[in-house]
């Protein structure tokens, strides 16, 4: 095993225990925190991709932003909604099956390819990511009507923040 | 080698030392507790209610603003690294980018909806 | 010479060649160096730590025209040991329903927050962490560790001042962060690149005289992500006893207390790197690195020297004054000088320096006389309405 294989399987591994814990937890609070966890360990696989902009983008905008929203929702709630009901519902069963069947299937589908196994190419030295992504979002014969669009986008997501939170007044 | 290994080892370290710190005080002092000392500390009164305060929906809103904000920006900096070899075309567009997010705040200061109280 | 040039570099190679002389293998005896380079880097920035607590009573009581502590050692310096000795033996209580775990980790991963801030600084042309590509996005990630903390501290502790104190920071945090990452991507334009090493080495001239708007910006946005005065929301003593650090006691309060001065020095240090040249001071950083760390810490105690200065001198703003003055002010003002700086450089990228530092400067004047007059204009307006409700109040 080589170093990024250790690191990639602790990563993985921690990842799944948080996800795990944020649907097992009863606390909701504790539950976002778990979750917190979980995304800084999806920033860790980013950073063995040599992805670190996505993995910096992560922790800025999950850990930073999403996550802090999570928490603020959830201290809008009422504290009924803390340790209250059951953590599993009758239809449990039919939920594990499901999943199982799920992961069954991709498993197999991965079986079948063979770029697991694949090393990647090394990068060229002088290849800056982040450079090319610039470029690629605001060159005409690439991303640039998905780069404006994605304004909008967001225009429409504050918009709708207001229109919700202005109904709330 | 990656030089995020040297950034995960720099978390490591900046982990030990504090934990570090903490475990040595933890050897070093006193342990004398009782029931008084150990209720939260309100003026110096008994603490009345539950912690579990409500908030009032306006720190959802500007949380919700932020985010909104925080992704905008998140998109600009790979523009910003490629500016100065791009010309005039890709500056346009990204101020077109920021003017159509600054639509979107008018929107909300308008509504209101930048008040706190 | 060389070892005065590039001593980190020098001192590697000796060990290096020590551990392949044991037998290590090379990638293990490549880690074990950066782990044992981190930790002295880590260890230096405790002491100079210490040494801030220091600095920051002797710097506060001379605002306050007072001596400050004067009596352990010569000018007091021991006393900042002393204050350690007494947390290090402080009794510490967790309070009753608190939520153990997150109510220890919040101080260690406060102060981890700040610690892995210098990952990315780089000390001299050879000493440097790690040169990530994307330095300046990796502040504001390490910045969202210490955001945790704080609502992970004031969650924890079971107590409505704490909760208040954390809320009411975190939105304060949020809210600055805004402006901030705007100005952050200012010198990444300048500098085509998001490295902080190079973004140091394209400070030909310094970034403060092609945007000195957005060194004043960043700088009030820079206070008010570390909480301190006049936008100290967390830990406001008059009206929330002491924020999200109410119930922590002993080492760690000691490590908030900690993490807070070493995060004022490191953001006058991101200053000093981003707007005035960081190590760069007349070619003074290519005689020697000793001379390039020398000249960092001088501007970054500059840099700390004013956040103290406006801390000791400003009132607490009400947080709803702190959040209008940034929605309805900073952020505006921060978007529309980052346009301008884009449409000027693209139009002045191939005029003479002399030019383009000119027009680069004016149309930041320009850009912070508009807002400041139509702030006055506003300011005007509100305040007539305000008054012409109050005489119709008192006619009737």
């Amino acid at each position: 095993m080589t170093v990024d294989q250790i690191i990639f399987l602790i990563a993985a591994a921690s990842t799944l225990f948080a996800a795990f814990s944020v649907v097992t937890t009863g606390n909701l609070i504790r539950a976002a925190f778990w979750l917190i966890g979980a995304l800084f360990g999806v920033a860790v696989i980013f950073a063995i991709l040599h992805a670190s902009f996505l993995a910096v983008v992560q922790v800025v905008v999950y850990v930073g932003a999403i996550a802090i929203l999570f928490i603020f929702a959830v201290m809008l709630t009422r504290k009924d909604m803390r340790d209250q009901g059951a953590q599993l519902n009758r239809n449990w069963k039919f939920g594990a099956f499901l999943s199982a069947l799920v992961f069954a299937g991709l498993f197999f589908l991965l079986r079948g390819w063979g770029g697991v196994s694949k090393t990647a190419a090394a990068f060229p030295s002088d290849f800056d990511a982040v450079a090319e992504l610039g470029g690629a979002l605001v060159s005409p014969d690439a991303y640039v009507l998905p780069f404006e669009v994605a304004s909008v986008l967001l225009v429409a997501a504050l918009v709708g923040a207001v229109y919700v939170a202005y109904n709330h007044k | 080698m990656s030089s995020w290994v040297y950034v995960g080892l720099f978390f490591l370290v900046g982990l030990i030392i504090p934990a570090g710190a903490i475990s040595a005080a933890w050897l070093l002092r006193p342990r004398k507790p009782n029931p008084i000392k150990q209720m939260t500390y309100e003026c110096g009164i008994e603490t009345v209610g539950d912690s579990w305060v409500q908030f009032k929906v306006q720190y959802y809103i500007f949380a919700l603003v932020f985010l909104v904000f925080d992704v905008e920006t998140v998109f600009l900096f790979p523009w910003a690294v490629k500016l100065g070899s791009l010309g005039m075309f890709a500056v346009i567009e990204g101020i077109i980018f920021i003017l159509i997010l600054i639509a979107g705040l008018a929107y909300a200061w308008r509504k209101g909806m930048l008040e706190w109280v | 010479m060389d070892f005065l040039k590039d001593p980190l570099q020098i001192a590697a190679n000796w060990l290096f060649g020590i551990l392949a002389g044991w037998g290590v293998a090379d990638l293990w005896a490549q880690v074990l160096i950066g782990f044992l380079g981190i930790f002295l880097l880590i260890a230096l920035l405790m002491v100079v730590d210490i040494l801030l607590v220091w600095v920051e009573r002797k710097v506060v009581s001379r605002f306050q025209s007072r001596i400050g502590p004067n009596r352990v050692g010569p000018f007091g310096l021991i006393q900042p040991f002393a204050d350690i000795i007494k947390l290090l033996i402080k009794e510490d209580t967790t309070p009753e329903g608190a939520d153990r775990a997150l109510y220890n980790l919040a101080p260690v991963l406060s102060m981890m927050s700040v610690l892995i801030l210098w990952a990315v600084v780089p000390l001299a042309p050879t000493i440097l962490g790690v040169d990530l590509n994307i330095g300046v996005l990796y502040i504001i990630g390490a910045g969202a560790i210490g955001t945790l903390s704080i609502i992970m501290a004031g969650w924890s502790s079971n107590n409505k001042y704490s909760l208040l104190g954390a809320f009411r920071e975190v939105a304060v945090m949020l809210s600055f962060e805004i402006p901030m990452l705007t100005m952050m991507l200012i010198p990444t334009i300048f500098a085509g690149s998001m490295g902080i090493a190079a973004i140091t080495q394209a400070q030909d001239v310094w970034f403060f005289f092609l945007a000195p708007l957005a060194v004043i910006i960043f700088l009030i946005a820079a206070i008010a992500e570390l909480g301190r005065a006049p936008f100290d929301m967390g830990e406001a003593e008059s009206e929330l006893i002491s924020g999200y650090n109410i119930e922590y006691s002993g080492m760690k309060f000691g490590m908030f207390y900690a993490g807070e001065l070493l995060h004022a020095f490191t953001f006058g240090s991101f200053w000093a790197i981003l707007f005035f040249g960081g190590y760069r001071f007349f070619g003074l950083e290519k005689v020697s690195a000793f001379l390039a760390i020398a000249v960092l810490l001088f501007k970054a105690f500059i840099g700390y020297w004013i956040i103290m200065w406006v801390k000791y001198t400003l009132l607490r703003i009400r947080i709803d004054h702190m959040l209008i003055f940034n929605w309805k002010f900073l952020t505006p003002v921060a978007f529309t000088l980052l346009m301008v700086t884009a449409f000027m450089n693209a139009l002045l990228a191939a005029s003479p320096t002399w030019l383009y530092v000119g027009g680069m400067f004016l149309s930041n004047v320009l850009v912070a006389w508009i807002s400041l007059e139509l702030a006055r204009f506003a300011a005007h307006k509100e305040r007539e309405k305000t008054e012409n409700t109050l005489t119709a109040d008192a006619r009737r």
